[in-house]
């Protein structure tokens, strides 16, 4: 674990702009812009916002994947100009290798690294096997695995690499209700053992609060922070804390912020905004 | 205990014989198992019985031999030998032309799904070929390399060649997005990705290739061989047609198709153990 300057995020966005060139209608896109937000190390961050608010866009940048067009985005104190071994992204989809088994495509990451040699990967990705509770399935093709269990097998691969901090990309958005609660509870009884710094991309406002310490609403298009929000609700938290009165006033309090972000008069009717 | 439990009970002391309308979905019955072979086993003796009937009664002459004819024909051919010349020399064109554009088509195909640039500089001759018959360039190769093997293999090897290459380069450039990002979020290096992503992706589309080329190299010797050989099954053929031995001509057919057949069987049995992580193709 590196040690930081005194005062320094362990993440840090200052006014940082991401732009697309649209190559059909030939004209810049500007999906984010003026991002501020800092990251202390060990804080779980979620970031939510209407959709097409450049959230993703902004995860990507952070993984290294796409540049920033203006602004200062630095890990550790670094510019971040590619990806690293420093960070780990648990994907969206789960982009898994369909001809290799669970534990093949649990060494993926370590794998592309370069870090670690093949015999060591696979010994210790048993140790990340079980805690994603995939046991019994270390052999098995991705075809052969239920959504959930594909998920797991991605963020076991995310884990397998030991980032300094996780990236975490909507990673149960695709899941049924009831596995993507689970896989909730899964994830922060993961996390509550080295409590690695972690973003969290989601559109689900309830999964926001219950697994960040902080959740910061991003504007609508092109995206910024609009406001933050600390989540004042104890560790470790079981699923039962979304019915507790406290949680539901932050869901009210960023559901209202999200509405006034709604662009069209038809998305602010669906809402119940009045036009 | 259960109705299901007292089943297995009883099952297992041998007391109750497996009720037919009660069984596991995904087992098949005995006769599912066999139902391809059998029904097609029944179908090709119903057409070759018909097909000898046909010949018995006389309803084609001397131009259609009955399937006996034919194999006492072979049996003759066989024993007197001069056939395996004509074998040999077709195996060697086809060994040759076709190993050659495997081997070409896959480093060819490769690079130019790998490398845009390259795929920009070769399209123009890639698209020219495919889009012709390359057999319309047998007398051009009997003209350069005159009537031994040869200009048939030079026309197996192109005939072969383009459905390898472009099936390649489309195995390539069918890389799922997702793996390519997830490959290089990781940092992975360019040759990780080409070894270990790229590369095992693309083995469907390069069997699919390798099984066109097949039939292309085949259709190129027989042509080949029709046109201007000494040796060969093409020249077989193309000798026992004109003198109307309608029983020795169909023996090289025959040999023709089942060489087709028999490559194509044994390319779709590396295929299929090339893709057993597929769940439907393992089962």
């Amino acid at each position: 674990m590196t040690i930081q300057p005194l005062g320094m995020a362990k993440l840090q966005a200052q006014g940082v702009a991401i732009e697309y060139w649209l190559a059909r209608s030939e004209t810049l896109f500007t999906a984010v812009n003026g991002v501020d937000l800092e990251i202390p190390e060990g804080e779980f961050v979620a970031i939510v916002g209407p959709s097409g608010c450049g959230k993703t866009t902004f995860l990507n940048a952070v993984d290294g994947l796409i540049p920033i067009a203006a602004g200062s985005l630095t890990l550790d104190g670094r510019e971040i100009r590619a990806p690293g071994r420093d960070r780990a992204v648990v994907f969206q989809q789960p982009g898994l290798l369909p001809w290799r088994t669970v534990t093949g495509n649990v060494i993926f990451g370590v794998e592309a690294q370069g870090t670690m040699p093949a015999k060591e990967a696979k010994e210790r990705a048993q140790q990340y096997i079980e805690p994603v509770a995939l046991k019994g399935f270390e052999d098995a093709y991705p075809g052969e695995l239920s959504g959930g269990m594909q998920q797991r097998v991605n963020l076991a691969r995310a884990l397998l690499t030991d980032p300094e901090m996780l990236l975490l990309d909507e990673p149960f958005a695709a899941l049924d209700a009831q596995t993507r609660e689970l896989m909730q509870l899964e994830l922060l009884r993961i996390w509550n053992k080295d409590r690695k710094t972690a973003l969290f991309i989601t559109h689900d406002i309830k999964e926001a609060i219950y697994l960040a310490d902080r959740v910061i609403v991003f504007t609508k298009r092109p995206g910024r922070v609009k406001v933050t929000i600390d989540v004042d609700i104890p560790r470790p938290r079981t699923l039962r804390v979304k019915r507790d009165p406290k949680f539901l006033g932050y869901e009210d309090q960023v559901w209202e912020s999200i509405q006034e972000e709604l662009a069209g008069p038809a998305e602010r009717l669906v809402a119940g905004v009045p036009a | 205990m259960s109705v299901k439990e007292a089943d297995r009970v009883l099952a297992a002391r041998g007391r109750i014989v497996e009720d037919p309308e009660r069984r596991s979905v995904m087992r098949p019955t005995r006769w599912k198992r066999y139902e391809a072979p059998a029904v097609g086993t029944a179908s090709v003796v119903f057409v070759l019985t018909t097909w000898q009937l046909a010949a018995n009664a006389g309803l084609a002459g001397i131009f259609l031999p009955g399937p006996l004819a034919i194999v006492q024909a072979g049996i003759k051919l066989f024993q007197k030998g001069d056939i395996w010349v004509d074998i040999a020399t077709s195996a060697e064109e086809v060994a040759i032309g076709y190993g050659l554009a495997v081997v070409a088509g896959l480093v060819l195909g490769l690079l130019m799904g790998w490398y845009t640039r390259f795929q920009y500089a070769l399209d123009p001759y890639v698209n020219f070929f495919y889009s012709t018959p390359r057999i319309v360039l047998v007398p051009l190769f009997i003209v350069w390399l005159g009537i031994d093997i040869e200009s048939k293999i030079a026309v197996i090897f192109l005939g072969a060649l383009f459905p390898v290459i472009i099936n390649t380069m489309a195995g390539v450039r069918n890389t799922e997005a997702a793996l390519l990002r997830v490959a290089r979020s990781f940092g992975a290096s360019d040759a990780l990705i080409f070894r270990r992503v790229v590369l095992p992706g693309s083995v469907p589309f390069i069997l699919t290739g390798f099984r066109l080329g097949v039939g292309h190299a085949l259709t190129g010797v027989v042509v080949g061989e029709l046109i201007a050989a000494r040796h060969g099954v093409g020249k077989l053929i193309s000798d026992y047609g004109v003198t109307l031995q309608m029983d020795k001509m169909f023996v090289g057919v025959i040999i023709i198709a089942g060489s087709g057949m028999l490559l194509t069987t044994l390319l779709g049995r590396i295929e299929k153990r090339f893709q057993s992580w597929r769940p439907d193709i393992r089962r």
